[in-house]
């Protein structure tokens, strides 16, 4: 329930930023910039989750995700550079990051089972609203054929990654 | 998968195994996180290889906990079914990787 509604309440988030409510569609270096922040948060927070969480599964998960976003990060940022476009900052970056800070100060207040289980539960709600704004905003929006080739696998992995936690959540319960 | 390999490959010439004469091998490519072919033939005795060209890690891994094939970034991994049967895989860092292995004699 209070994944559901964390995760109502970033979509809301999402839509509501400016950028969107607008109309216009973000613009190559912005989605670029979108991308890498989602990704360098989730980083983040797994950082947290192998400072925090003692449970093997939970930390297996966290350390999946620090490989796999680094891996997908590392690529983007090769594509920018190699299309010479500087990703630019943006409401909907600035929107994710707050959200995400409030998060992390909110688990850290919890320890054992009970940060785990916030932690993983998160994670669901993290990726699905970075996959519906893959899906429905940033995918559709790309211009240029690379970016969107890679948007497009960062979200099959970032589907992946909303499996998975689905799946630990059930083991942490 | 090298010991599980020398030790066929010792029973194979103790005659204590019956594989067919001429063992195939059969790829299966991962990339962009979709392995291809979705379903894979094989026979007892066959190889089935892996071949990883995401630079991302991955895992064949049987839903029936029969077996687990670790699949490094850019690397290939191995199997030699032992039995017949239809086994359903997936990747264990991304579930919605979905395979499937049919084995005959």
């Amino acid at each position: 329930m209070i994944a559901r509604l964390t995760a109502g309440l970033a979509t809301l988030c999402l839509l509501s930023a400016p950028l969107l409510a607008q109309g216009a569609k973000p613009t190559d270096p912005q989605i670029a910039h979108i991308a890498y922040t989602a990704g360098q948060l989730d980083i983040d927070a797994a950082k947290q989750a192998l400072d925090k969480s003692k449970n093997k599964e939970v930390r297996e998960f966290a350390q999946d995700m620090v490989r796999d976003h680094t891996e997908v990060n590392k690529q983007a940022l090769a594509l920018v550079k190699k299309l010479n476009v500087k990703p630019e900052d943006n409401d909907t970056s600035r929107a994710l990051t707050k959200q995400a800070a409030a998060k992390r100060d909110e688990l850290a207040k919890l320890n054992g089972a009970a940060f785990d289980k916030a932690y993983v539960a998160n994670e669901v709600a993290y990726h699905k609203t970075v996959n519906g704004a893959l899906e429905n905003t940033l995918i559709p929006s790309a211009n240029n054929a690379e970016l969107k080739s890679l948007l497009q696998t960062g979200l099959k992995i970032f589907q992946g990654h909303q499996q998975h936690a689905e799946h630990v959540v059930s083991d942490v319960k | 998968m090298r010991p599980g390999r020398i030790s066929l490959a010792a029973l194979v010439a103790l005659g204590l195994l019956s594989v067919p004469a001429q063992a195939e091998t059969i790829q299966v490519t991962v990339d962009k996180l979709e392995f291809a072919p979705v379903d894979v033939n094989a026979k007892v005795g066959d190889t089935i290889e892996w071949v990883n060209k995401d630079a991302f890690a991955h895992t064949a891994t049987a839903t029936n906990g029969d077996w687990n094939v670790t699949l490094a970034p850019k690397q290939t991994g191995r199997l030699v079914p032992n039995k017949p049967g239809t086994t359903d895989y997936f990747c264990k860092f991304h579930p919605n990787m979905k395979g499937r292995v049919i084995v005959t004699q």
